[in-house]
């Protein structure tokens, strides 16, 4: 599969995630959030890139508890809950904001 | 070795250096996907697998991802208990020293950073696989 962003074509696995983490654009996540009826806001922003960050340190697409927890430590309480993070991603977090942010699908997710 | 609210003790036995094969890799997928049942998890590092561990990996010359970052975050998964056996550090010249710091908070301990690091011997190893429900091994 593949996604067409201004004219360029990013191979992508049969779910949706880039291929090659080093592929990856705003541009990429941009319209991938517009495929799925999303506006990217700062708030998406802040955690795409914080799991980018976070996946060039450690190479992991963290767990959903893992990724709440962490976004606590770094970012602050009030946004480190499952409610926030899950009306900003309703697919799912970890799953969402991956995808969007060039990620594989984190690891233990089905 | 009663169970409480079906917890079990699992150990995940690593015995093979980090590239060549994909036995390590497969091993702490296969951890990390295993922590969300919120079960009783150590891993053992002994033979080659203690170079699973090593610091300054760097993998270019091979074409094959380090995955030795992750280990750093298994205490986020709450895995914490990493023992690595004492002789066969001491067969490859390897000391504690020689391996990555990996670290967890202690929740009872008002979250205080603590290593996950624990060489023992080959007796307390095997001590501690006695007491195991489920020992698997890569």
């Amino acid at each position: 599969m593949a996604i067409e962003v201004n004219g360029k074509t990013y191979e992508t696995d049969e779910e949706g995630y880039l291929a090659n983490l080093n592929d990856w654009e705003p541009e990429v996540a941009t319209a991938m959030a517009k495929e799925d009826g999303t506006e990217l806001s700062e708030s998406h922003w802040e955690v795409i890139n914080f799991l980018r960050e976070y996946y060039e340190e450690y190479q992991i697409a963290p767990a959903v508890r893992v990724l709440t927890k962490a976004i606590g430590k770094k970012l602050g309480k009030d946004k480190g809950n499952s409610k926030y993070l899950y009306e900003l991603f309703p697919y799912g977090p970890a799953k969402q904001a991956c995808k969007y942010a060039g990620l594989p699908k984190p690891t233990g997710c089905v | 070795m009663e169970n409480e609210g079906g917890i079990k003790k699992f150990m995940y036995v690593n015995r093979k250096a980090p590239y060549g094969t994909i036995y390590a890799l497969e091993s702490l997928e296969v951890v990390l996907i295993g922590a969300a049942f919120d079960q009783d998890v150590s891993l053992a590092f002994l033979d080659d697998g203690v170079y699973q561990l090593a610091k300054g990996q760097d993998t270019k010359g091979i074409g094959m991802k380090n995955f030795s970052p992750i280990y750093k975050v298994l205490g986020d998964y709450d895995i914490n208990k990493l023992y690595v056996e004492k002789e066969s550090l001491e067969a490859r010249g390897l000391t504690l020293d020689d391996l990555q710091e990996i670290m967890y908070e202690d929740e009872d301990d008002d979250w205080e950073e603590k290593p996950s690091i624990r060489v023992v011997s080959a007796a307390e190893l095997r001590d501690l696989m006695d007491e195991q429900d489920i020992v698997l091994s890569f």
